[in-house]
């Protein structure tokens, strides 16, 4: 036997994970409050004794962390055209588990500068311009960020021809150098910056939030929690060298603030007759949708999906409805609880949530008519060939209707154009062990695939399609 | 160490026109004549000729049009482009561009008015928009 843990700092909670990796078994899970404000290891002592609880006492070969605590990884990015470099770089800061607060395109503005002095980012990237293509944006928004107060480093990954330019511009600051995120018009290249992102965080990040005191108890905190979570979607669906993945997926967590969605598929045009527009997007795709949540986020999802059909869903009646909702945006620690009403609305806001973010995430198609007759317009991932829909996070996986619910993530004939999958199964992550086996992947990719197949279809179901 | 940066060109096929056999001919042929070729392909909407441009710094924007619909998809762009503060990036536009019998001397004239900086006939060799190209830009540095 040997036993590895797995720790995720979360905003609310700490969460554990036991494994052996001589078997791959999944010895325990706990979880206990998030103790950031005053020492974390609080948080995480409190946890141990819950799963030592579960587990009997256990010597830990090794530990690995990752965390969201502290508001998680803020980032800010600039580009130049808002669908391309600006797109290039908040699709490579997802990626890399981060928050991303605010996107700019062009040139920055004094009013711009003031809102990036108060958002106070912990890194911020600026792109803008192919390899050898525009400079004057990125010299400019350079110029403008050196002027800011506040040491947040900047990572420059835009037009490769004026990169250390821009790091003379910047002066004093902490600048990192990266290859362009879009060398070439329609390419996308964010591995790079995506590295550099996180090799800041395990720097600078992690010790300025002070994450540094667990690191007694733990090998490390290596990774932002959302980059854990898509290194195991990864993995699950691409397998390792001695085992095969499960296939393209998608994976869904409903939280309380945010909406998450990942998408590992490649999503090109599988018609003859269809041509793809826009930026290519990256295999592993992760959004966020910061106005779609449970609570904080609630009037998001009121205005994505109307209260007329959140009331219909829930069996309310409009007014009741309403009056939850007020509820429920100011109390947002409010759990049904076993009250019937606040149950049904909870499976109607969830269900609408995820119709939403998945809406967003997902590729649209468009028919056009030409010459040569019917045309189909594709912009983003084509998921309708996905087979398999992850579950994640405390709102759907704290409910008997999980399936239901996560079924909104599938074709709608209400919405023939949106590229979501026709028939899939669903996977449940009823214990939350995503983010832990991500971190595990690093060192035991196998161990980490068989405990995921193993938890995840245990608490799946069968075929599915949007009821 | 300072190499010569290539002329860039913006290429595509504008509108709801998937003509892409001669999209591809004057792709090779800009290339080979030493330009670096942007193709976006077929259907492509004067928004993404611009944006194209702007990420690129691009020298020109050569637009074909197969299907007759040229004048309706072609309007406007020169406004767009001054807008978007590609000023007055060359605009080079090229193909089947109307429908009709009509003489070109007077569609040549409509796109000039247009603010289209060339326009060429049906059937145009690509070496004669090349040698236009060149006139346009080795002028220019």
């Amino acid at each position: 036997m040997k036993p590895v843990l797995l720790v995720d700092f979360g905003s609310t909670y700490t969460k554990l994970t036991a494994v052996d990796v001589d078997s791959a078994a999944l010895l325990g899970t706990a979880s206990a409050y998030t103790t950031v404000q005053t020492d974390i290891s609080e948080g995480l002592t409190a946890g141990l004794e819950r799963l030592e609880r579960e587990t009997g006492k256990l010597e830990y070969d090794q530990s690995f962390a990752c965390s969201s605590a502290a508001g998680g990884l803020k980032m800010v990015t600039s580009g130049l055209v808002p669908e391309l470099t600006a797109q290039a770089a908040t699709l490579a800061s997802l990626g890399a588990g981060a928050k991303v607060v605010k996107t700019y395109s062009y040139q920055l503005t004094e009013t711009d500068l003031e809102e990036i002095a108060q958002i106070r980012p912990d890194i911020f990237l600026l792109v803008g311009g192919t390899d050898g293509g525009n400079s004057e944006c990125i010299l400019h928004n350079a110029r403008m960020l050196s002027a800011l107060a506040g040491q947040f480093p900047i990572i420059v990954a835009g037009n490769r021809s004026v990169a250390r330019e821009c790091q003379r511009l910047l002066g004093e600051r902490d600048v990192f150098l990266c290859d362009n995120v879009m060398p070439k018009f329609g390419q996308l290249q964010i591995a790079p910056t995506q590295k550099c992102i996180r090799d800041i965080f395990l720097r600078r990040i992690v010790q300025a939030k002070g994450l540094t005191q667990v690191s007694k108890l733990l090998s490390d905190i290596v990774m932002p929690t959302p980059s854990a979570v898509l290194q195991a979607l990864e993995l699950l669906a691409d397998g390792c060298e001695e085992e095969s993945g499960i296939g393209d997926l998608i994976a869904v967590d409903v939280g309380g603030a945010t909406t998450d969605v990942y998408s590992i598929a490649d999503g090109m045009p599988s018609g003859a007759n269809t041509v793809y527009k826009g930026l290519p997007e990256p295999y592993a795709k992760r959004t966020v949708e910061g106005d779609i949540g449970m609570r904080y986020s609630i009037r998001g999802i009121v205005e994505a999906a109307g209260i007329g059909r959140i009331s219909k869903l829930a069996g309310l009646r409009v007014p009741q409805a309403e009056r939850m909702i007020d509820l429920l945006s100011t109390h947002t620690d409010l759990v049904p609880d076993g009250d019937e009403d606040m149950t049904r609305l909870d499976f109607a806001l969830a269900s609408m949530a995820v119709d939403a973010a998945v809406g967003r995430h997902a590729g649209t198609l468009e028919e056009t008519y030409t010459t040569l007759g019917q045309t189909f317009v594709q912009t983003g991932k084509d998921l309708s060939a996905v087979k398999q829909i992850v579950v994640t996070g405390g709102s759907l996986i704290h409910t008997v209707q999980t399936e239901r619910i996560a079924a909104r993530a599938m074709y709608d004939p209400a919405q023939p154009m949106s590229l979501r999958p026709r028939e899939a199964r669903i996977l449940i992550d009823r214990k939350y062990i995503l983010a832990a086996m991500g971190l595990l992947s690093t060192h035991y990719p196998r161990v980490a695939l068989t405990i995921m197949k193993k938890e995840l279809e245990s608490h799946g179901s069968s075929e599915q399609t949007n009821p | 160490m300072e190499q010569k940066r290539k002329k860039v060109l913006v290429l595509g096929v504008i509108g709801a026109d998937v003509h892409a056999v001669g999209n591809q001919i004057l792709y090779h042929a800009f290339t080979d004549a030493g330009f670096e070729v942007i193709n976006l392909g077929v259907m492509v909407s004067q928004e993404e000729y611009i944006a194209a441009a702007i990420e690129s710094n691009a020298d020109a924007i050569v637009i074909s049009s197969l299907y007759g619909q040229g004048e309706l998809d072609c309007r406007g762009m020169r406004e767009k482009c001054r807008e978007a503060g590609l000023g007055d990036i060359p605009l080079l536009v090229g193909g089947n561009i109307v429908i009709g019998k009509q003489s070109f001397a007077e569609v040549e004239k409509r796109f000039l008015a247009m603010g289209f900086d060339r326009a060429f006939p049906p059937g145009t060799d690509p070496q004669v928009t090349i040698q236009a190209l060149h006139e346009i830009l080795d002028g220019k540095e």
